[in-house]
């Protein structure tokens, strides 16, 4: 077939795009990975009992924020990633300063605490289990991510599965908030950030398996 | 250069709100660009342009969903470019491991006309397609029926048929990476 013909076959009876598709699609796949990932949550591994009294200090909401914006900023990156020439901007930054934000805190943390302490600081009682839960709660999410990724059309594939990997990693911890217990600056600083990493790295290795086109 | 962006952006605009006419001027011009790019970057392989581009433009309709309105139209369709054009690379980069021997004879006796024909042939490769997806296509798009019409002498619904030449398109796409 010469390249005319092929022109003439595509554009003959062409009809509307809808341009909302995308976008329906990301909110689609985040709502309903967010619903399973808190199924899990709750059906696996038990709310926090102790969630509501928490709410009062002001740690929980430091853990609930990192978690929220790191979440926001992962899922504004895929979203970005999975367009053709379409520039990350500043999410990357945002990231970067999140977590450097609560490094610094972790420390400052750490030097205020007495030698026998700092170790239950770091620790917690959950710091063995914590990642590989965080990456259990995010699967849901990671999957939904790619299948819309795969729909679209990313062209730095390695990116738009490490994307799609962080965010749902983020999202999947802040949903896990609501059963840990630990809210201290430097446990959510090394174990939560693992427990994200994971699917991160997941995505990347995915990410030029499953999203060619 | 910013006058080829506002032109195109604005046919593919008008494209994008179901404009047939417009689609057919924007792919026509399209296809101009992409031919010398695909020319300059193919150098050494010129037989790879034709397929190349008609892949191209396939990916560009396939995935036309994705273009933001708002968005500048060239990065959108470099970016498409530059992806197919290194996947082709990568592909063939293996493949020419394993065969391949004689390329270089080729050149001796290429011919310098204008050659707009593939080397695979979509027409063959359509009928290779299931009927759900290869009657939607054949009456639809290149005999250019109407949906309505194409529903009733498929005996398939309108969304099937709508369906199938969306799905259709699709796997042609896929069959042209698979052949190279």
């Amino acid at each position: 077939m010469k390249t005319e013909e092929l022109v003439s076959l595509l554009s003959t009876g062409t009809e509307a795009v809808d341009l909302s598709v995308p976008p329906r699609r990301w909110l689609l796949a985040l709502a309903g990975g967010a619903l399973i990932a808190f199924l899990l949550t709750a059906g696996l591994l038990k709310l926090n009992p102790a969630l509501w009294h928490e709410t009062s200090k002001p740690m929980f909401w430091v853990r609930e924020s990192y978690c929220a914006v790191l979440g926001v900023l992962g899922f504004v990156s895929a979203v970005r990633l999975a367009r053709p020439g379409f520039r990350l901007g500043l999410a990357p930054v945002g990231i970067a300063v999140a977590v450097i934000a609560m490094w610094v805190l972790a420390v400052m943390t750490l030097a205020a605490a007495s030698p026998q302490n700092q170790a239950r600081l770091i620790l917690g009682h959950t710091a063995a289990a914590c990642p590989f839960l965080i990456a259990l709660i995010a699967a849901p999410l990671l999957a939904a991510f790619l299948a819309v990724m795969r729909s679209l059309a990313p062209t730095r594939l390695r990116w738009a599965g490490a994307a799609s990997g962080f965010a749902a990693g983020s999202i999947g911890a802040l949903v896990y908030t609501l059963h840990c217990p630990e809210l201290e600056p430097p446990f959510l600083g090394i174990w939560y950030l693992i427990g994200i990493l994971i699917p991160t790295a997941i995505g990347a290795w995915l990410g030029p398996r499953l999203l060619r086109w | 250069m910013q006058l080829i962006e506002e032109r195109l952006r604005s046919l593919m605009l008008q494209s994008l709100s179901g404009d047939a006419a417009a689609y057919r001027i924007f792919l026509d011009e399209l296809t101009t660009h992409l031919r010398s790019y695909l020319r300059r970057r193919l150098g050494g392989l010129p037989e790879e342009v034709e397929d190349l581009l008609q892949e191209l433009l396939l990916a560009v309709h396939n995935k036309r969903h994705t273009y933001g309105p708002k968005q500048p139209l060239t990065p959108w369709v470099q970016a498409i470019a530059r992806y197919k054009l290194v996947d082709l690379l990568r592909r063939r980069s293996r493949r020419d491991v394993l065969t391949d021997p004689l390329e270089e004879d080729d050149q001796v006796f290429a011919t310098a006309n204008d050659a707009t024909e593939a080397q695979y042939d979509v027409a063959k490769l359509l009928r290779g397609l299931p009927d759900r997806q290869r009657l939607p296509i054949l009456y639809v798009k290149i005999e250019g029926a109407s949906v309505t019409d194409t529903a009733i002498r498929t005996g398939m619904s309108e969304s099937a048929v709508k369906v199938g030449v969306h799905r259709g398109l699709k796997a042609l796409a896929e069959r042209i990476r698979s052949i190279q």
